[in-house]
């Protein structure tokens, strides 16, 4: 890929929590670059920033210090005006779909916000032509979820009504963070499915926040290994995976548990 | 060949819904589990795993219900008990259980310490407050646990710790049987590693003689246990040893969830994960037939009819109208 499709970049990342002696940083020093239509994964155990970076991102927090560039220029997120425009190209799913809905609202509602945040005006039977599409999309009913809460779903489907939300925002940078965590394997590769789709569809560039390195192997074409804050190795997924340089590269592949090796845990 | 340990006939156990519907669980399962061996449990979610592993404890409170079957421990019935029988002689020191989310186990407003003085006032009361201590601390340094945590309130443990330490806490009488439901779910993959190192080293230990593991990682059921039953709508469909489980799985509904292993190894990126189409069958109905049969793809209408009973071959046991060579014909042919 060559230098001119860089969608998101990063240039001295920092953050930091807490004042004085209780100063923690979260994210250290980071420099990334994420191109158009590329799957990156960002790999590291629990408290290695990576949710934060992840946050950082989306605009959800504030980096200490450093710059975010999308599209080559630094973000302008000072009013909310401008978050919500920033918000139509760069889009999350969180880990846990359970706090992730309004208990209050019907489900599809959330989908009904998409269209009011994108700024297109429907007659009822476009809008439920277009949610029809969208939930037949993650494989779900739309007569069988049409006025439900969201207390009455089930984890994967509540997952799969964010995903739905996705392909109607159709953003240009997809969030994931630990999108499969809470959903078991075989409902996962469904999931995985899906997000791959998106991507050879609409070209959307997807970043994957996760802990297992097997998944980031799967789905990204780059993986960035991060520890205490710091990314300690990068590079193509099959070079990360097959051949790691870093020690704790090495440690975080051998802690996943394998079929054709063995696995040390005496 | 060793003495079973843990011997289940036949159990039925039901949740009974605020609309007055009977939701049945675990269905008729049955199973043994020799002295010093590890059983796995894999299915996927809402297949009656946990159910099965809280029904295997004989504590029952509503919503959950027990209908029919038995649960030998030892020899002895359990079923056949009093709570207060069962309360005081079975759970902890036959059987122990670990929840799912074992760290909110702990109670927040106690010292660990004061948390082990409890459980010892009622099974060990014969043990003063300095013994208590004594043990506890040598029962956490063996298990690599500094004694630290001992003087520690919850909070100031990370997850993996939590984990590890309410594991030591649930085997600190030494249960002959360990049901562990999804220990590790909650834990990035190098806590997961320590909380695996631990079960293991209680097993060399001796201080549980069997392990019952349920989880849906099935990479890690195969490194832990020495066998491997998948689960699937409150019945087990199929059990073998783990690693023919996972190289050989017969039922076509075993195949389908080893098709969705994901492992950093070479050749893992070009492989196409297999994906089950719809969704598991609502139990409140009584299902004609096998229970998979509708997301099967090699179902024929004979699979609806009577009761897909299990087979035993070899050691292995699977529940399928098909025999052995026609299954693997239909997946040689591989129409999937």
């Amino acid at each position: 890929m060559d230098m001119n499709d860089i969608l998101l970049s990063g240039r001295h990342v920092t953050r930091d929590f807490g004042f004085g002696r209780n100063k923690v940083v979260a994210v250290n020093d980071i420099d990334f670059d994420f191109h158009e239509g590329e799957i990156i994964s960002i790999v590291g155990e629990s408290g290695s920033g990576k949710t934060t970076l992840a946050k950082m991102i989306t605009g959800l927090l504030k980096e200490t210090s450093g710059e975010i560039m999308y599209r080559g220029r630094p973000r302008d997120l000072k009013t909310q005006k401008k978050r919500k425009e920033y918000w139509k190209d760069i889009q999350a799913i969180f880990q846990d779909p359970f706090s992730s809905f309004n208990l209050f609202h019907r489900v599809e509602k959330l989908l009904i916000d998409c269209f009011t945040l994108k700024g297109i005006k429907l007659s009822r039977e476009e809008q439920n032509q277009k949610l029809r599409e969208a939930f037949s999309f993650v494989n779900l009913k739309y007569e069988e979820l049409y006025n439900k809460y969201p207390f009455e779903l089930s984890g994967g489907q509540m997952q799969r009504l964010m995903i739905a939300r996705i392909f109607v925002l159709n953003p240009k940078v997809l969030i994931a963070d630990e999108p499969t965590s809470m959903i078991d394997a075989c409902s996962r590769s469904t999931i995985l499915d899906m997000l791959l789709k998106l991507r050879t569809e609409n070209n959307m560039t997807i970043i994957f926040i996760t802990h297992d390195v097997g998944l980031a192997y799967y789905v990204s074409d780059t993986i960035y290994i991060m520890q205490k804050g710091e990314i300690v190795e990068r590079g193509k997924a099959e070079d990360i995976v097959i051949n790691p340089q870093h020690n704790y590269t090495r440690q975080l592949i051998s802690d996943v548990p394998k079929i054709h090796t063995s696995w040390d845990v005496g | 060949m060793a003495e079973n340990i843990l011997e289940v006939k036949e159990l039925k156990t039901y949740y009974k819904t605020r609309l007055k519907e009977y939701v049945y669980a675990v269905d008729g399962v049955s199973f043994e589990l020799p002295e010093g061996k590890t059983l796995g449990i894999a299915g996927e979610s809402g297949c009656g795993k946990s159910t099965l592993a809280l029904s295997l404890m004989g504590f029952y409170f509503p919503p959950l219900f027990y209908k029919s079957g038995s649960i030998f421990i030892n020899g002895t019935d359990i079923m056949k008990l009093n709570k207060e029988q069962l309360r005081t002689r079975i759970l902890g020191r036959e059987i122990a259980y670990i929840p799912q989310a074992a760290m909110n186990a702990l109670n927040p407003t106690l010292k660990i310490i004061n948390f082990i003085e409890d459980i010892m006032k009622e099974h060990r009361p014969e043990l003063s407050r300095q013994q208590v201590r004594m043990l506890a601390s040598e029962r956490f340094e063996t298990l690599n646990l500094s004694s630290r945590v001992l003087d520690s309130y919850p909070n100031e443990l990370s997850g993996g710790m939590k984990q590890r330490t309410v594991i030591a806490i649930s085997t600190i009488l030494n249960p002959k049987v360990l049901i562990a439901d999804e220990p590790t779910s909650a834990l990035d993959v190098t806590s997961q590693k320590v909380v695996i190192k631990l079960l293991k080293e209680l097993l060399n230990r001796k201080y549980i003689k069997s392990l019952v593991f349920i989880t849906h990682e099935l990479p890690l059921l195969y490194h832990v246990t020495d066998d491997i039953m998948v689960m699937y709508a409150g019945e087990i469909v199929e059990r073998g040893t783990a690693h023919d489980m996972v190289f050989e799985p017969l039922h076509p509904y075993s195949r389908k969830l080893m098709g969705s292993i994901i492992v950093p190894e070479e050749g893992m990126k070009n492989q196409k994960l297999s994906a089950i189409p719809g969704a598991p069958p609502n139990l409140k109905h009584t299902i004609e037939g096998c229970r998979f049969a509708d997301r099967c793809t090699y179902a024929t209408a004979e699979c609806k009819k009577g009761k897909a009973e299990s087979r035993l071959i070899n050691n292995r046991s699977y529940r399928c109208i098909f025999d052995v060579g026609a299954l693997k014909e239909m997946y040689e042919n591989g129409h999937e």
